[in-house]
């Protein structure tokens, strides 16, 4: 193992705030990402059913 | 070729009748060569150094503040889908188009800013670098402009819109046109970066007019 | 390559299937290639003699800068192809790249300036390829607000396409910008024909995570292009089929 102690690790030869603020903001914005695509295709799939409802309930009710 | 003289002369004849555009573009690289030296202190030495960037953003901009127009009365009046269904090619109508920008509101500030870089003390030669770097900048920002003015036709808050599109784009020309009146104050010569623009206007020049005849079909289709 | 093959999958319909069987392996393939990239990036690659442990954000700073450029070329690609054959399909796909490829484009200057910052001193330089960089992304969002500001989407695809195409012309210029400026930049440490000027444990490092970044993109758009789809396929009667918007329908 390269790191003496997981200490060492996270301290990354003081070079934390850089290193871990890089990737740290690179997981979390990847993971905003994924969230607001599946956020959009959960609304896209409710606003389908939705109109699909009105739709049949329209020409339920036309007939006469 | 006598539809793009024609087109290039109404242009002008309205623009003549209605100077209040063109002398949008003057006022404002005025006001902003003027009002630098006073945000930035009279010291000659600065303003001698800042003079190429200050001059060139000023004209810059104000030809973005011209662009939305391009394509706007003609759109709103129809005779811009009359131009599109007529025999004549959409790329030579545009020719003509950003040739009547590029006079209405290239050359006044080509013309001017020499003017203004005495404002900034530049030297003699300095200024001459200056006015033949936007004289051959400004073009490609004509060019480079249209066709995002065709794409924005129409659309609502167009004019940021078009600024946000096309300023990344002007950006190499910005670059190499303050760039070359820097390097002849650094005594590098500015024969490379007037070359670089050169090459610009050339690529611009042969590429820009057809896609903005595409861009205003996409718009207007 | 026949032929039937890309056409079959042009449409709408097929690309929806198709594209919801990829994703998923996708991403988790993603998964594993970073944390392979990480792995290899933190725990092997060794402590670089100038920058200390520092230097390790390259190993997420330069994946997305690629990414973020390559992504670019492939909305222009696929505006190529929704201008020239009129396809619904590329429009889509072009618009689908777009707000990944803005996020990368952020991320190399978050972390571009997160690695100056120790290294140079300063928070931001000016040089030719963290500029270039921000140009980029400046491109993306003029695609996406020009887009976004179109209500038809066929012109919308279209304007967007001419957009991409003409960015991307700029793309060459800025990836050989480091040659025409003096800069502080690094100059290009690895390329396909020269040999790499760091160690062969830093460079696998890269290249798992470019490739990690690379196979995201591929899960993300295929999810988002599926969205997109049902958006603008909404009055088809595939759509009305499938399970997922007609829940009495048997899959």
């Amino acid at each position: 193992m390269r790191w003496e102690s997981w200490a060492a690790f996270w301290h990354m030869g003081g070079y934390a705030l850089y290193v871990w603020g890089s990737v740290g903001m690179s997981f979390a914005l990847l993971g905003v990402e994924s969230w607001w695509a599946r956020r959009e295709r959960v609304r896209t799939l409710a606003w389908l059913r939705a109109e699909q409802a009105a739709h049949a309930h329209d020409s339920a009710g036309a007939q006469p | 070729m006598s539809a793009l003289w024609s087109l290039l002369r109404r242009d002008l004849l309205l623009a003549l009748r209605r100077p209040s555009e063109v002398l949008t573009v003057v006022f404002f690289f005025v006001v902003v060569a003027a009002l630098f030296p006073l945000a930035v202190g009279p010291e000659r030495a600065t303003l001698r150094m800042l003079a190429p960037g200050v001059l060139w953003v000023g004209a810059l901009l104000a030809s973005l503040l011209a662009l939305n127009r391009l394509f706007e009365a003609d759109h709103r009046d129809g005779t811009l889908e009359q131009m599109l269904l007529s025999g004549t090619p959409l790329t030579l109508l545009v020719v003509a188009k950003i040739a009547a920008h590029w006079v209405l509101c290239g050359l006044p500030l080509v013309l001017l800013a020499p003017l203004l870089g005495v404002l900034f003390d530049l030297s003699g030669d300095a200024l001459g670098v200056l006015a033949l770097s936007l004289l051959i900048g400004t073009p490609v920002l004509s060019c480079i402009g249209a066709i995002g003015a065709a794409l924005t036709l129409g659309l609502r808050g167009g004019g940021v819109l078009l600024a946000l599109l096309v300023l990344p784009l002007f950006v190499p020309v910005l670059v190499f046109g303050a760039g070359a009146v820097e390097a002849l104050a650094a005594g590098l010569g500015s024969e490379a970066h007037l070359s670089i623009l050169m090459a610009l206007l050339l690529l611009s020049g042969l590429f820009s007019p057809w896609a903005c005849a595409q861009a205003l079909r996409i718009a207007l289709e | 390559m026949r032929r039937i093959a890309w056409t079959h999958y042009a449409a709408p319909q097929t690309f929806y299937g198709l594209a919801g069987v990829c994703w998923k392996p996708l991403a988790l393939l993603a998964l594993a290639l970073a944390l392979a990239g990480m792995w290899v990036g933190f725990m092997v690659a060794p402590t670089d003699a100038q920058q200390g442990e520092g230097y390790r954000i390259i190993f997420v700073h330069v994946p997305v800068s690629w990414m973020s450029m390559i992504i670019y070329l492939a909305m222009a690609f696929w505006g190529v192809v929704c201008l020239v054959f009129r396809a619904r399909l590329a429009g889509m796909l072009s618009q689908a790249l777009a707000p990944t490829g803005a996020l990368f484009a952020f991320l190399s200057l978050w972390t571009g300036a997160l690695w100056g910052k120790p290294m140079w001193g300063a928070w931001w330089v000016w040089d030719a390829r963290l500029t270039s960089e921000l140009i980029l992304f400046f491109l993306y969002i003029g695609f996406i607000a020009l887009t976004s500001a179109i209500q038809d989407p066929r012109r919308a695809d279209r304007a967007g396409a001419l957009v991409a195409i003409v960015g991307a012309v700029n793309v060459p210029i800025i990836y050989f910008s480091v040659k025409w400026w003096n800069t502080l930049h690094q100059g290009a440490s690895v390329s396909l024909t020269r040999a790499p000027s760091m160690a062969q444990t830093m460079l696998w490092g890269m290249l798992l995570m470019a490739l990690a970044c690379w196979v995201y993109t591929l899960a993300i758009v295929l999810y988002r292009t599926r969205s997109l789809i049902l958006q603008r396929e909404r009055h088809a009667d595939w759509v009305a089929q499938l399970p997922e918007v007609n829940p009495g329908v048997r899959p």
